[in-house]
């Protein structure tokens, strides 16, 4: 049930995008976005939206920014050529290390670059949530940098299947908070810290993990995200020689794939976005929004989301917990809508067998979540022979061990390859 | 005249009697879907307004008993269009209505069709609490086609300049939220509570129902004397969970 626009609004859309000149004034992305949230929380909202405006691009917010990227996070990240892997796929396969980012992955651009904005806005205390536990992780190390108590809040069905980073957290400093009520995962997460913040709108600076959410979230975290796509851009014309025919990337909320994607919106590049294909194609068994939702309203922004006839928000599967998520950021769905980026899903089983591949061909630990974006660019690989692709390598696989262990090795994909 | 009219005159009506006006909330359906209508007819012996709330899977401004009673009625196969198929066999219960809902609900029913069933459903009004102003307009005119109110909210958190903005722009009555925080707080009303609504009162063109946090008669005598009505949601919801007759305590309350 994919949305489709008009033809010259489409194009008008994407050439508005790739110039730069979205998200409009009242935070939309073409007819996505938004911001749909509580009275309480408008004036939060106004004030963030105002601090964006004055500190994201000002040069010493910039300055402070590219240092703690640079020094901290350790950036830029390798871009690396999976020889092995390229040899098996039948094509030149790079990959975007963004695991090897501090923390593990690509949430520490954001989330530090949003630390430093709760800082200049004078907040008290940073909120978060978190469904892998990356972005929980993230947070509470660029709290503890910048000096901030943070509170993270985690589905207690997430804080299960991701616990070493559950330990993680609370060791970073930060308050780790159960959530039971929902679908005790992602979404719910995200209601809960909702709930929280309209206690304290001035003290409390919400900071939001992916591309989701209302105006100006969206925005903002791409911005922080870009650096991925830059970096990878630059570094596949120094180390391949050329940019790549196709490049994909995993789509939970969308932030690490709109980092990568964005800033080659303009280039002759195949984009594919990979959501979670969970165990099938009905309702509630997969976490794929963009490949099987339709448009809604859900915590701020007017995207595709995973709804009965009803509007009821369903409840999801993913073996992934950063994927698991009924919702999906605005600018995607517009990405999507535009036809600019193709939006695909792979399954709990494709996504174990590619984190084996990987392992076994490249000594990369990937996450369950980037797993995802290995699995489908395998299949398109297969129809696609000798290309050269690009994979942003969003995390690193260590805090999946739980999963991990009770699906031990069992597929061995050199015989299938 | 239009219906959200009738809420206003509802309400006056009770400041009449020297009394605030009592606006009793329900998750429709809950606890039991057969028990709806009845439900309602006995609440609206005793309320001069009666909001029915239509549960959805992300309550994000509300707290735990509602967000119990929401998924619980949802469970149990509770929608927006079984709810007006209920109030449709209820007839007319001489008392106005007014429903709140989160936005997707009301988005995916279609607002041509929202307005015209709730107008001939006895629904005056709509209480959407994650539709700021600014997102508005497309709701609010289809609703107005057909005579009913976009009722606005405010709370403590809103800015003088908007507090005057959406007072005019709402219609039946002005929601006052008490609290800077979500729906059956148990910490108590705030102590600046009298100024505040005091305020919003004096902004507003139209009556103003306090809600959030409101538990019993001293709460409803407490905010009765800085606005017109008020809205008691999580503690009756709370009467009707441990299945209790919901009118002795509505009646302690004050209400008609
Ligand atoms: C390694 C990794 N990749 C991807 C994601 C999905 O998030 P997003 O779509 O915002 O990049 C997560 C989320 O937790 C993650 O931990």
């Amino acid at each position: 049930m994919k949305s489709q626009l008009p033809a010259d609004e489409a194009s008008a859309f994407l050439d508005a995008a790739i110039k730069g000149e979205l998200p409009d004034e009242r935070g939309r992305f073409g007819p996505f976005g938004g911001r749909y949230v509580p009275e309480t929380l408008v004036p939060a909202f106004e004030r963030l939206e105002q601090g964006v405006r004055e500190y994201l691009h000002d040069a010493d917010f910039q300055r402070e920014f590219q240092r703690e990227l640079r020094e901290w996070v350790g950036r830029p990240t390798a871009l690396t050529f999976a020889p092995r892997l390229s040899e098996r796929w039948g094509t030149e396969v790079w990959l975007k290390r963004e695991d090897l980012a501090h923390t593990g992955a690509h949430k520490i651009n954001n989330a530090i670059g949003q630390a430093l904005l709760a800082k200049r806005l004078g907040a008290q205390r940073v909120i978060a949530e978190t469904g892998a536990g990356q972005h929980g992780v993230a947070s509470a190390a660029a709290c503890a940098r910048v000096g901030l108590p943070c509170s993270v809040y985690m589905g207690a069905v997430d804080m299960e299947r991701q616990a070493p980073n559950v330990d993680r957290m609370r060791r970073l400093g930060a308050e780790v908070i159960a959530v039971e009520t929902g679908d005790k995962t992602l979404r719910a997460a995200i209601d809960e810290a909702m709930r929280k913040w309209v206690t304290d709108p001035s003290g409390i600076y919400y900071l939001l993990g992916s591309a989701v959410g209302a105006h100006p979230y969206p925005y903002l975290v791409r911005e922080l995200q870009s650096v991925i796509g830059v970096e990878a851009r630059e570094q596949m014309i120094e180390q391949a020689g050329a940019l790549p025919d196709a490049a994909f990337a995993c789509v939970g909320g969308g932030s690490n794939a709109i980092g990568l994607f964005y800033p080659m919106l303009g280039d002759d590049i195949e984009l594919i976005g990979v959501e979670a294909g969970g165990t099938g194609e009905g309702l509630g068994q997969n976490a794929a929004t963009l490949a099987t939702g339709t448009p809604g309203v859900l915590q701020g922004a007017y995207t595709m989301i995973l709804q009965n006839d009803d509007g009821q928000v369903q409840e999801t599967h993913s073996i992934s917990a950063g994927l698991d998520y009924s919702g999906v950021g605005p600018e995607h769905a517009l990405l999507q809508a535009t036809g600019r980026v193709r939006y695909v899903a792979a399954g709990d089983d494709d996504a174990l067998a590619a984190l084996e591949e990987l392992c076994e061909t490249e000594g990369i630990l990937t996450a369950l979540e980037t797993a995802h974006a290995f699995a489908y660019a395998r299949r398109w690989s297969q129809e696609n022979p000798r290309k050269r692709i690009l994979i942003g390598n969003s995390g690193r696989g260590d805090k999946d061990m739980p999963t991990l262990t009770k699906h031990p090795a069992r597929i061995r994909t050199s015989a299938s390859a | 005249m239009p219906a959200h009219e009738r809420l206003t005159a509802a309400i006056t009506a009770a400041n009449k009697h020297n009394r605030p006006a009592l606006v009793p909330f329900i998750t429709a359906g809950y606890p039991e879907p057969g028990e709806f209508v009845n439900t309602l007819r006995e609440i609206a012996q005793v309320g001069d307004v009666v909001e029915v709330g239509v549960p959805f899977s992300d309550p994000m401004a509300d707290g735990m008993t509602i967000q119990r009673s929401s998924f619980a009625a949802l469970q149990n196969g509770v929608s927006l269009k079984w709810i007006f198929s209920e109030l449709e066999m209820a007839g007319d219960l001489h008392t106005p209505l007014v429903i709140m809902s989160y936005l997707n609900p009301l988005l995916a029913f279609g607002y041509e069709t929202l307005a015209r069933r709730a107008r001939a459903t006895g629904v005056c009004a709509f209480i959407v609490p994650d539709l700021p102003f600014e997102e508005c307009d497309e709701l609010r005119i289809a609703l107005e086609a057909e005579g009913l109110g976009l009722i606005q909210l405010v709370t403590p958190a809103t800015p003088k300049e908007r507090l005057k903005m959406l007072c005019e722009a709402s219609r039946g009555f002005v929601y006052a939220v008490t609290v800077t925080g979500i729906t059956g707080g148990d910490t108590g009303l705030p102590n600046d509570l009298a100024d505040y609504l005091d305020a919003v009162s004096s902004a507003s063109p139209i009556p103003v129902c306090a809600g959030f946090g409101i538990r019993d008669a001293a709460d409803v005598a407490n905010v009765g004397e800085h606005a017109a009505g008020a809205i008691v949601g999580s503690a009756l919801v709370e009467v009707l969970e441990s299945g209790e007759d919901p009118r002795p305590f509505l009646q302690a309350l004050g209400g008609k």
